[in-house]
């Protein structure tokens, strides 16, 4: 599945997507293999209240299901206007 | 209903004429243009501004679709920068156009609340200090109970 990250949560990881192979049932599994495996990664998740998710491009919530999801999105509130 | 995210500005007197033309049956037009604003020691360099293509398409569609439906409009107008901005540039603007006033100024509220929200932009400032994202607000989270 793809990942992508924009703004700061993309200045954090050091790239704006990333092709990831993952079994995780729910966006919060998947924010816990990507969290454990380096501490850019930690840096970027260590608070989630600031942190939104998008699946197939859709705001959702991070008990969201994974399952048929092609796309994965973290970014930080957004401040457009 | 038009929703464009483009990198290029936009002449919002041409786009507000265009956008009316056509439209003798709606007497009221409202038009709202969000501008980069300097900070308040006046040494703001440049904003940029990223978005999540693909989303924000669809997200504006999404809003601009339910503010038509709810307030009646005649038609929608989104028009949205991404890229990099100067103090005074204009950012973005919404259009609305109804029958009457009250309808067509509610209408353009509910977009900007929205489109404040829960369209995937995001602001970066430059100053000679460096360079910070906008946060955002809870006020503008906040404003969405409203609607």
């Amino acid at each position: 599945m793809d990942v992508l990250y924009f703004a700061w949560v993309r200045e954090r990881i050091g790239m704006p997507k990333e092709t990831v192979e993952t079994n995780a049932a729910t966006v919060m599994e998947l924010v816990e293999e990507l969290r454990a495996r380096e501490e850019r990664y930690e840096a970027a998740f260590a608070d989630l209240s600031a942190l939104r998710v998008a699946v197939d491009q859709d705001l959702t919530e991070f008990d969201a299901p994974l399952k048929g999801a092609r796309e994965v999105a973290f970014f930080p509130p957004m401040t457009g206007g | 209903m038009t929703v464009r995210v483009q990198e290029a500005a936009f002449d919002l007197g041409a786009e507000a004429n265009s956008f009316a033309a056509g439209h003798s049956d709606m007497g009221a037009m409202v038009t709202f243009a969000g501008i980069v604003r300097d900070l308040a020691q006046g040494d703001l360099d440049r904003m940029v501004i990223e978005h999540y293509p693909g989303m924000t398409e669809r997200a504006l569609e999404k809003i601009a679709g339910e503010a038509k439906d709810r307030w009646g409009l005649g038609d929608v107008l989104v028009i949205h920068r991404y890229g990099e901005m100067a103090p005074g540039e204009q950012i973005m603007m919404v259009a609305a156009l109804a029958p009457h006033r009250k309808d067509a100024f509610e209408a353009a509220e509910f977009l900007m609340d929205y489109l404040k929200s829960r369209a995937p932009f995001w602001k970066k400032e430059f100053t000679s200090d460096g360079a910070d994202w906008v946060a955002s607000k809870a006020e503008d989270e906040d404003a969405l109970t409203r609607w």
